[in-house]
């Protein structure tokens, strides 16, 4: 009996990771489509700024490195539950939060400082396309914080269950996902917008 | 505090108006029908909330059956305008409700119809075949299919208040922008298809995750039966394409939200971008209908002629390909736009590739048939009138994969008889032969046979009845959505023609329907006593009919293909040995689904009417049902081995009872 529900256990977590496995897939194909948009439109400035004179690629690069830093944080929030350590996994999860709302902070700046400028998503097609691919990444990002918020009230309540531990394994999936994305955004839409 | 609702939104005219007395009407009378039997509390446990996937799979065959009609009766408009409205007739639709018409016909029919009857089946046979007893996330499940519903009424709801789009099926922009289309009409069109396409990309992921993770003990990938290889093939398809619809209708209605520029015409934006995105979604998606339909015909081609199915391995490797060539085709969709003859040729090429794989299924149903026993029941009629119009209609498709011709016949009525003759003899006929196949599977009866032959030969006739004549006049000029004609240039004749040949199928759904009715009224003449009333040779046959809530008391080993058939081989003559029960674990009903389903309505009724206070509280809802369900553990019953073999005896024994 015991045995049955183990392995009924171990079937469920692999359909559960294969299942969110495609679901990453799909919303890969969904940033695909984005960037194809976005190359298509990146030309369409319609008399208005181009990437090359709106974008500052410093303050980009410290938005890359929180972001990349808290890819590495939240592996360690992994590990420290693999080492079965309750408080840590708290720990490195509140400051994968933390560096997460520091990159949306920087991110919702750029844009309102944009929109202030007179360079909102209604000036032309370009910017209709930068706002929404960078956005897009910016909701995901809003929506793995809110995850982890409520990973961080399961653990500190209910402790390091099989529950909690596959949660954690999704969220971590998610989160690195998110940063892989987020490379492409810096590639593709600052650093190739910046040089030409 | 209501946006932009006004009492303005309900209908004036007569014709609008009756559509949506029909809608209240019907909604009103199911309602007060269930409160005088009584049958809320009935409903909602056995129905609404389950997350078994043979009662999902039939409310999605009601719902999509329900809307097979709504869409049937804007043909029946479309063909009565065409054949009245010559020179000074104005036939009985204003053009803006023609638009509204042709536009409300073909997103029903793909998104509402087709997509539903796919859905259904799928849930209600995939899990059987597989030897599973139960979907991967049976939760998830039902999430979708409230979506799906969401859009369903939002759809309906147009009918009611506000109006329709009229930007045709696919809403191309500039049409659909916010400058020529500033009504309701087209965020009706955005919100129904985003909402349930989202639905659809879950069940993609759902039914992948069940095929690869939970066949039964045995059964590797090339001993599946077939119909399983086309729904892989298709769901595959589903979690490739719909992403891209989904990003698609977002950056029209943030066009039309927020003053975007993406498909406008000005500042930048790029119609044919919106061209392009939408048929990378949308070929795909004929693949996405018609690959399912492929595997049900395979499945009764090999019963029916009591022979294994022929290249079963042929088969497996034509419905990648054609996965796989569906990707590579969208541009045939406007050769006109101008890419130029290398990217026209290219796609050209592609195009009439995809002639091969589906010729090799064709040639191998043929030679299932050949040297076979085959009996001809209605499924069987379905199958050979699907193997002549399916290669009517693909030769046609290969005639305008050359694009010198496309140039000649684009956007004509050769076009559109091309793919009805691809959708309705392919997918609809498809999807018939198999809801008369399994019917007993799934009801526990076999439906009339002779009504079903009636209305095989009224659908076939009158199928050809209405599309010959409009390939013919498309090649004499005719193109689509023409709501008037010039009396001068002599199309009245060829378009009566057709109208009556709707008449005609009108005649076979009447057939179908009387054949529904009598065969519930005569069900215990016509009852499936053995689970197995044709034979058949895969798992969904070897457990009793209806199939039993765990679909089967033991998982049933597989050695080979066609598994159940082998079953029966071996053991001819020995009497079937009896096999100890054990528990089985069920998920709970949850109503989480159908809430789901409900603010999920309420953003797409919010965004659509501006009426954004409500957009927010379906979001906030559906993040709280989102953390009620996650927190919760896992909710499930479990069935003593006791309660599993009184369950069985019961179902063989109501077996024995009916077959005495």
């Amino acid at each position: 009996m015991v045995l049955s529900h183990a392995r009924e256990r171990i079937e469920s977590d692999i359909k559960v990771t294969l299942g969110f496995w495609l679901y990453l897939m799909t919303d890969c194909i969904l940033f695909a489509t984005l960037f194809a948009v976005y190359v298509v439109m990146q030309p369409a400035t319609a008399g208005g700024p181009s990437g090359a004179e709106l974008f500052d690629l410093p303050f980009v690069l410290g938005e890359t490195l929180l972001l990349l830093f808290s890819s590495f944080t939240c592996g360690l929030a992994l590990l420290a539950a693999r080492a079965r350590s309750k408080n840590q996994t708290i720990a490195w999860l509140l400051v994968t939060v933390g560096l997460g709302c520091a990159f949306l902070s920087m991110e919702l700046y750029e844009f309102i400082h944009l929109i202030n400028e007179g360079f909102g998503w209604q000036r032309s097609g370009f910017l209709s396309a930068f706002f929404v691919l960078v956005g897009t990444h910016g909701l995901h990002i809003l929506v793995g914080i809110l995850w982890a918020v409520t990973m961080i009230v399961r653990l500190s309540r209910e402790g390091l269950t099989h529950s909690t531990n596959r949660k954690l394994t999704l969220f971590s999936m998610f989160w690195h996902f998110l940063d892989v994305i987020w490379i492409f955004i810096f590639t593709i839409v600052y650093m190739i917008g910046a040089i030409s | 505090m209501l946006g932009n609702l006004t009492l303005d939104a309900l209908p004036h005219d007569p014709i609008a108006g009756g559509g949506a007395a029909m809608v209240v009407g019907g909604g009103l009378t199911i309602v007060i029908a269930l409160f005088v039997t009584k049958r809320w509390t009935w409903l909602w446990k056995e129905w609404l909330t389950s997350l078994d996937p043979k009662r999902i799979g039939i409310m999605y065959l009601i719902v999509a059956l329900a809307m097979l009609l709504r869409g049937f009766a804007d043909a029946l408009m479309i063909r009565t305008q065409q054949a009245l409205a010559s020179g000074d007739a104005a036939g009985i639709l204003t053009s803006d409700h023609f638009q509204q018409v042709f536009s409300a016909h073909g997103t029903i029919m793909i998104f509402f119809v087709a997509m539903g009857l796919i859905f259904g089946i799928i849930n209600l046979i995939l899990p059987l075949q597989l030897g599973s007893r139960d979907v991967a996330f049976p939760f998830l499940n039902s999430v979708s299919f409230w979506l799906f519903i969401a859009g369903f009424i939002l759809i309906n709801a147009s009918l009611v208040i506000g109006e329709f789009s009229a930007a045709g099926w696919l809403a191309y922009p500039p049409l659909s922008g916010i400058e020529y289309s500033p009504g309701v009409g087209v965020d009706y069109w955005i919100w129904a298809l985003q909402i349930s396409g989202i639905g659809s990309l879950l069940s993609g992921i759902n039914f992948m995750v069940t095929i690869f993770k939970m066949r039964a003990p045995g059964m590797t990938l090339m001993k599946m039966p077939i119909f399983a290889w086309s729904v892989l093939c298709s769901m595959s398809l589903v979690a490739f394409a719909f992403p891209i619809l989904t990003v698609t209708l977002t950056l029209l209605s943030l066009d039309r939200l927020l003053g975007m520029h993406f498909f406008t015409s000005d500042m930048g934006g790029n119609p044919m971008m919106y061209i392009n995105l939408i048929w990378a979604w949308g070929h795909p998606e004929v693949y996405i209908l018609v690959l399912p339909a492929f595997g049900i015909f395979s499945e009764i081609v090999a019963t029916f002629s009591s022979k294994r199915l022929f290249g079963y391995a042929s088969m497996v490797w034509a419905l990648g390909a054609i996965t796989v060539l569906s990707f590579i085709v969208w541009l045939h969709h406007f050769f006109t736009m101008g890419a130029g003859a290398n990217v026209n040729a290219f796609f050209g090429i592609m195009t009439a590739v995809i002639a091969i794989p589906t010729g090799v299924k064709i040639f191998n149903w043929l030679f299932t048939m050949y040297g076979g026993r085959i009996r001809f029941t209605t499924p069987m009629l379905w199958f050979m009138g699907f193997v002549v119009t399916f290669t009517l209609g693909g030769v046609t498709g290969v005639l305008m994969s050359v694009p010198a011709i496309d140039f000649q016949v684009h956007n004509s009525l050769f076009l559109i008889a091309h793919f009805h003759t691809m959708i309705i003899g392919g997918v609809v006929f498809g999807f018939f032969a198999g809801f008369t196949y399994w019917f007993p599977k799934i009801f526990g009866f076999k439906l009339n046979e002779r009504l079903g032959v009636y209305a095989f030969w009224l659908w076939l006739i009158g199928f050809l009845m209405a599309f010959v004549p409009l390939y013919i006049l498309g090649l004499m000029g005719a193109t689509r959505r023409l709501d008037h004609y010039d009396a001068s240039l002599g199309w009245q004749g060829l378009f009566v023609v057709a109208g009556i040949g709707v008449l005609v199928l009108g005649l076979g759904v009447l057939c179908q329907i009387a054949q529904l009715v009598v065969s519930i009224r005569q069900r215990n003449q016509n009852r499936d006593t053995t689970g197995d009333p044709w034979g058949g040779r895969t798992l969904e046959w070897a457990t009793p009919s209806p199939a039993p809530i765990y679909n089967f008391a033991q998982v049933p080993e597989v050695t080979s293909r066609d598994a159940f058939w082998m079953m029966k081989e071996r053991q001819r003559g020995a009497s079937a040995p009896r096999k100890s029960f054990s528990p089985i674990t069920i998920p709970n009903n949850s109503s989480l689904g159908v809430a789901i389903g409900m603010l999920s309505f309420l953003i797409g009724f919010g965004l659509i009417w501006h009426i954004f206070w409500l957009a927010c509280v379906g979001i906030v809802g559906i993040i709280i049902v989102i953390l009620i369900r996650t927190t919760g553990d896992e909710d499930e019953t479990e069935l003593s081995a006791v309660e599993v073999e009184r369950i069985d005896a019961a179902a063989r024994h109501e077996t024995r009872k009916k077959r005495a």
